[in-house]
């Protein structure tokens, strides 16, 4: 690897690939060569779940301003999503 | 030269040769048809894994004379797409330095025992592909030449970017270095950056090493890419390519 950047955390959830449906087990978040975009380098996400093997992944590459972007509406929709469900007790 | 009077011919094929600890990994294995004796190069590919542009590599070098081997360095990690093999080990922090290091005895003894071999190995790799090179021509001193393409993490300026896959900074071993090495870069590029490669020259010219460095204006990281659109820089590219083969050719006894 170019870099040393990887995040790695355990999910639920399903993720559709070039297989279908398949049910997630790890985000794999690294910041190094893409294969797709055309960056020297970008964030990439790896929705995956090895165990059901390794073509069990759908691949995000993005640039470093779209995966924060990225990251604000995912926290923005999780606070929302956990108010709703506060109000919906 | 070639001449077009010239016979051509060539075999090219996944094999299997053992690698480290005796496990058996795939290569693509490309040569010249005939009786030889040809130099042989060793090829480590980059991050994005034993793909389609290090088979084009593996033949162009069989093209000009070569018997090449390019081992599958993720063939521990399962097989799929180059994609998702590469995936996965990206998100392993790569593969274990000893574990490449053994791949590469198993290989360099395979190149060195056919009977077309001259005897001569030389290492080549790009990328991450370009540290592996450097890497192992200096811990097991047992190749005739070696070339690194704009090898990242030859030089480690933060200890936080060691790893239990990268314990130790390839420069660390240059005094161990014993055959001549080409080094191509670029001056855009950000790993290794041009005081990185400033940092790598200094450790050999100290250590009396044999050693040609090209840094080219005008390029970054992956210049050769003819598959990365924003990253090829075709004269650059095309100059890099002579200077490897005229390199390889004075090193190996390529006849030329």
């Amino acid at each position: 690897m170019c870099t040393t950047i990887v995040e790695k955390t355990g999910i639920t959830g399903s993720a559709k690939g070039a297989r279908g449906w398949f049910s997630l087990r790890e985000a794999l978040v690294s910041y190094d060569h893409p294969f797709h975009v055309q960056l020297e380098h970008a964030v990439n996400i790896d929705f995956v779940n090895h165990d059901a093997g390794l073509d069990a992944r759908v691949g995000v590459e993005l640039t470093i301003d779209s995966a924060r972007e990225l990251a604000q509406a995912l926290l923005a929709a999780v606070e929302a999503a956990e108010a709703y469900e506060g109000r919906a007790e | 030269m070639y001449t077009t009077d010239q016979y051509e011919g060539m075999a090219a094929e996944t094999i299997a040769v053992p690698g480290d600890g005796g496990d058996y990994i795939y290569a693509y294995y490309a040569r010249p048809t005939g009786a030889g004796p040809f130099p042989s190069v060793l090829l480590f590919h980059h991050m994005p894994g034993w793909d389609e542009w290090y088979k084009e590599a593996t033949r162009k070098f069989a093209h000009h004379g070569y018997a090449a081997l390019t081992p599958n360095l993720y063939h521990r990690a399962g097989h799929g797409t180059p994609e998702d093999v590469a995936a996965k080990v990206r998100g392993d922090g790569g593969v274990p330095d000893d574990q490449v290091v053994g791949d590469a005895r198993g290989c360099i003894d395979f190149l060195r025992a056919q009977p077309t071999s001259n005897g001569k190995v030389g290492l080549w790799g790009t990328c991450s592909g370009g540290r592996h090179a450097y890497l192992v021509a200096c811990r097991l001193g047992n190749a005739d030449a070696v070339v690194d393409l704009w090898g990242g993490n030859v030089v480690v300026e933060n200890e936080s970017d060691l790893t239990p896959q990268r314990p130790v900074a390839p420069v660390e071993y240059t005094k161990d270095l014993n055959c001549p090495l080409l080094g191509l870069f670029g001056e855009e590029d950000r790993s290794p950056s041009p005081q990185q490669v400033a940092v790598h020259e200094e450790e050999l010219k100290k250590h009396g090493k044999d050693y040609e460095f090209h840094m080219y204006a005008g390029a970054g990281h992956g210049f050769f890419y003819h598959d990365r659109p924003a990253a090829y820089r075709a004269e650059q590219a095309v100059d890099g390519w002579q200077k490897v083969f005229d390199f390889f050719g004075r090193h190996l006894g390529r006849q030329a």
